[in-house]
């Protein structure tokens, strides 16, 4: 019980945080058919503005200033890059953030080093929260998952009460009726491009601390949150929550499971043959490929993914 | 247009690389250099059988290695579970193992991706892809964890035909083979229906299953004949480098096959050939003297994307078509007049790159700008700003010299484009 | 008596909540040209895509030469004998013209997927896309890639990358959807030319055109069919005048 309650509340903070990267991605890709190979490096990005602020000024700057910062680097590559590499179509535009998140990656190394850097948490934000069946629960969790259903409401809100969101909706489903309109769509694409990295930037200063600040980050996060997209459907904001919601709690709950293959079929009354190196696996060991196979699943039986609507 | 498979002109065109691979090692004979012979031949195979996928069919994969390794570690067990019973003969053979592990592979994850075409395929090849590298770490027994897998390519003591593929240079006369060999089919599929149907897919999909075809078995299809050749470069590689490790399946050289199939250009046969040569070399050779490489190469590749996405091949055929049109000779003063800025603007950002790589990482760490740091050969104060506004100043102006000719290269090339279609049609 | 080349039973089709196809039941003749007209919006390219299986229908039934077809993917409708055209052009852009129809005979020739024979050496491929390509007037523009071919040769290649395949049944959308007059009289003439002794089903605007070409008419009125008749019959049916009100039908 206490297991479960506690890998419950981990997976949550977690799929809130890659919630933060798949709903950018996903806006981005709804709106303007470009897949964000770069994405997760925006994240890193982000992580690393902020510990490069909380060496300078501490942390609570960096919270703002961080993702303001990833943001603006991405309207200026969407403004100076994607925009000249979308006159070639989607595979130069994909090939585009591919190279990007190369180029980002070697840019980290040359101005942070190959190893970690030390982000910490805050002081204010270090120590239990509460305490469940024995086992603390951090602040820092807490506060992760504040900001996260902090900026889910306000992405809410921007959607669905603002002008610029009832524009941005309408250029989801008709990109060609909102220019006839006269609105300035590049300007918009713009503005969306900015605003996903800058939500993947925030996640990345929230995330960088929690786990590990480190020039492989982009490269662990960002297949992942590629699994999360085609797992809740391409281009479904809904799809993309859930599914993060549901790697996020699979990838706590398996991390924390040390039973074997050969257990899990001794439960329902299975005796696996002795010595094979695949039974002998634990659940923890497999984790890392739990995603992919649930996404490879879900392309077999469900190939448009949890809640999409198109099909290809 | 001809369409036979070996035209005069086309025989010509094979036997002529066929004798210069071979004639390569007797001309140069220094051993840094066969290795990396040997190197870009395998990556030749490599990317060729990338661009069966990018080029051909029009699927962005970000999974390839899967296929290059598992041909390379297929091609290592049994290398090692034949020992001392086999001879250079099986030795020889061995890649065909590799191709066949690869055609396996294909089989199995060709079944999952090809359900999808496009941008989701590209994702989904990725996850595959990162599966399958995940998995590569959870069998240490299979790919040898993080040591990998070594064997030895000679086999006890027999030779065929003088050959025990020991020395580097025997090594190399078996990869020219198995190259050409790959090359050869490569292209020959290139000129079979399946190979033409896979660039009607690849043009318009739609249309192609309104002429009878399966769009989706024409993909899976392409896939497996594609790993299979992988297969065979990763074999080549694994008797070759008498290692595999983990890396040999990872996104990293995924990415890598990707940019090399690029950069040489994706839209022609021979783009990825181009495209492995340069890509070795630069590797070598900048690797060699910076290493700030990656980081080169990755805005390269940048460059390539938003200047010319046809790739290095594209830029040949374009000059070739001027040439025989007669307008090259009006190009010819704008590339040289660009060639300047453009040099300087480099001169700059080299500079500026390598100032910031000795100052941030260089062996002594941050702060070791106090005292003189060699730099391009340099002794530079990085703390003064000297150097900074040096290389500042060469960027800013090659980058405004290279806009003012730049533009004027736009100019006069759009015109000449325009002529040159203008008197096509 | 031989089954109908196409019959259509009680098809539906819904887009979320409105019904473009409110119910069509229709039969066409084998070897007969049959024109399907009506205005904007009335649901004519998309009952193209519910024959041709572009998209999937709601309700009804759909008989190729007495065949059920229900629920087969567009690849195996061609199969079949059934080959469309589109209104937009769906063309092979990077590949040259003799290489577009090359492979829109392939599959119907019995080379499947074959990835062991030469194109160069199949001569019947070659000789059937030659003659396709004189039939649609391109055989000076051979080597010329399709994406640079001018308005009217698209349209022409089109059409030929339809009838290349040698089905025997023929759907053509808006077939002369953009041309002047002059290319409009071409088109017709060719189509005329290579849908001889098939069964022809074709969208068309331009009266001139359907009034030329049909041996039948049918008029589709907002998902439903209100009249199938010979061209004389259907210029004095007092339901179409209606739906055509404002429009005449006899302005040539």
């Amino acid at each position: 019980m206490e297991f479960v309650a506690i890998s419950l509340l981990n997976g949550i903070t977690y799929g809130l945080l890659l919630f933060m990267l798949s709903s950018g991605l996903t806006l981005i890709f709804s709106m303007m058919g470009i897949l964000n190979f770069a994405h997760a490096s925006f994240y890193m990005l982000g992580a690393y503005f902020a510990y490069q602020i909380s060496t300078w000024v501490g942390f609570w700057p960096g919270l703002l200033v961080a993702p303001l910062l990833v943001g603006a680097v991405g309207a200026l590559i969407e403004r100076y890059g994607l925009r000249r590499a979308h006159r070639f179509g989607h595979v130069a535009e994909l090939l585009f953030t591919f190279g990007l998140a190369f180029v980002v990656e070697e840019l980290v190394h040359l101005i942070w080093g190959k190893s970690s850097v030390d982000y910490k948490i805050p002081v204010e934000l270090d120590g239990a929260l509460f305490t469940l069946f024995g086992t603390d629960f951090p602040i820092y969790k807490g506060f992760m998952m504040l900001v996260s259903v902090g900026m889910l409401v306000a992405l809410y809100a921007l959607l669905t009460r603002t002008r610029i969101g009832l524009i941005i909706q309408a250029a989801l489903t008709k990109p060609d009726m909102v220019e006839a309109l006269g609105h300035n769509v590049p300007r918009i694409f713009m503005l969306v491009f900015g605003g996903g990295t800058a939500l993947a930037g925030l996640a990345g200063v929230i995330g960088g601390n929690a786990f590990i600040t480190e020039p492989g980050m982009a490269a662990a996060v960002g297949s992942i949150v590629f699994v999360i997209v085609v797992v809740g459907g391409l281009g479904s904001l809904g799809g993309a929550f859930i599914a993060s919601l549901l790697i996020g709690c699979i990838q706590t709950f398996s991390v924390a499971l040390s039973i074997s293959i050969t257990d899990v079929f001794a439960l329902v009354g299975i005796t696996l043959p002795d010595g094979s190196q695949v039974a002998r696996l634990t659940i923890t060991q497999l984790a890392p490929v739990l995603p992919y196979l649930l996404m490879v699943a879900i392309l077999i039986f469900r190939p448009r993914g949890l809640m999409g609507s198109r099909e290809s | 247009m001809n369409p036979a498979l070996l035209s005069r002109g086309r025989l010509a065109v094979w036997g002529g690389c066929l004798a210069l691979a071979f004639a390569l090692p007797l001309v140069l004979k220094s051993g840094f250099v066969i290795s990396l012979l040997c190197q870009i031949g395998i990556m030749v195979v490599f990317s060729l059988s990338y661009n069966m996928l990018l080029g051909q069919t029009g699927l962005l994969s970000f999974g390839h290695a899967v296929y290059y390794g598992l041909g390379a570690f297929a091609t290592m067990h049994l290398l090692n579970a034949i020992g001392k019973g086999g001879g250079p003969l099986t030795t020889a053979l061995l890649p065909f193992a590799g191709g066949l592990a690869g055609l396996a592979a294909g089989v199995l994850l060709g079944y999952v991706t090809t359900r999808k075409a496009g941008t989701t395929f590209a994702m989904i090849t990725l996850g595959i892809g990162e599966m399958v590298a995940a998995c590569s770490l959870m069998f240490p027994a299979v790919f040898g964890g993080e040591g990998g897998v070594s064997g030895n390519r000679v086999v006890g003591k027999e030779t065929v035909l003088g050959f025990s593929w020991g020395p580097q240079v025997e090594m190399y006369g078996l990869i020219v083979l198995w190259a050409f060999a790959c090359t050869v089919a490569m292209f020959a599929l290139t000129q079979t229906p399946l190979g033409r149907i896979a660039n009607a897919v690849r043009d318009n999909p739609e249309r192609a299953e309104f002429v009878g075809y399966d769009t989706e078995r024409v993909r899976f299809l392409m896939v497996i004949l594609s790993g299979f050749f992988a297969g065979i470069a990763g074999g080549l590689s694994a008797l070759n480098y008498e290692i595999v490790t983990a890396e040999t399946l990872n996104a990293h050289t995924s990415g890598v096959v990707l940019l090399i199939a690029f950069v040489g250009g994706i839209g022609f046969f021979y783009g990825p050939i181009i495209g492995a040569i340069l890509v070795t070399v630069m590797q070598i050779v900048i690797g060699g003297m910076t290493h700030a490489w990656l980081l080169y190469f990755g805005l390269f590749f940048l460059f390539m994307v938003l200047v010319a996405p046809g790739g290095i091949a594209s830029l040949i055929a374009v000059q070739r078509a001027l040439w025989q049109a007669g307008l090259f000779r009006r190009m010819l003063p704008h590339y040289l007049a660009v060639a300047l800025p453009v040099l300087v603007l480099l001169a700059g950002l080299v500079g500026l790159i390598e100032l910031g790589y000795a100052l941030l990482s260089g062996d002594a760490g941050v702060g070791a700008g106090d005292t003189a740091t060699k730099v391009l050969g340099m002794q530079l104060h990085l703390n003064a700003p000297g150097p900074w506004l040096t290389a500042l100043a060469v960027t800013g102006i090659g980058l405004m010299l290279t806009r003012w000719i730049g533009g004027r290269l736009g100019v006069a090339w759009n015109a000449t484009l325009a002529t040159l279609h203008g008197d096509k049609q | 008596m031989t089954s109908p080349a196409i019959r259509i039973q009680g098809l539906k089709k819904n887009f979320g909540a409105s019904e473009i196809i409110r119910g069509v039941d229709l039969d066409i003749h084998r070897g007969e040209r049959h024109a399907i007209i009506g205005p904007n919006g009335a649901g004519k390219s998309t009952l193209f895509h519910l024959i041709s299986a572009r998209l999937p229908f709601s309700s009804g039934a759909i008989e190729l030469k007495g065949e059920n077809v229900v629920g087969l993917k567009p690849f195996q409708i061609n199969r079949k004998g059934l080959s469309r055209s589109f209104q937009i052009t769906n063309i092979f852009h990077n590949l040259s013209v003799f290489e577009n129809l090359r492979c829109a005979v392939l599959w119907s020739l019995g080379y499947r997927y074959s990835f062991w024979q030469r194109l160069a050496s199949l001569k019947d491929a070659r000789l059937r896309a030659e003659q396709v390509m004189e039939d649609i007037g391109l055989g000076k523009r051979r080597d010329t890639p399709a994406g640079i071919l001018s308005y009217a040769e698209q349209r022409a290649l089109e059409i030929g990358i339809t009838i290349a395949s040698g089905a025997d049944v023929i759907l053509l959308d808006e077939p002369t959807a953009g041309m002047s007059n002059t290319e409009t009289e071409e088109a017709v003439a060719l189509i005329r030319r290579v849908t001889e002794g098939k069964t022809l089903v074709m969208v068309e605007h331009d009266m001139g055109v359907v009034f030329g070409l049909a041996d039948r008419i049918s008029v589709l009125v907002y998902g439903q069919i209100i009249a199938t008749d010979t061209p004389a019959a259907i210029r004095c049916n007092a339901a179409v005048q209606e739906a055509y009100l404002g429009t005449s039908l006899n302005h040539d």
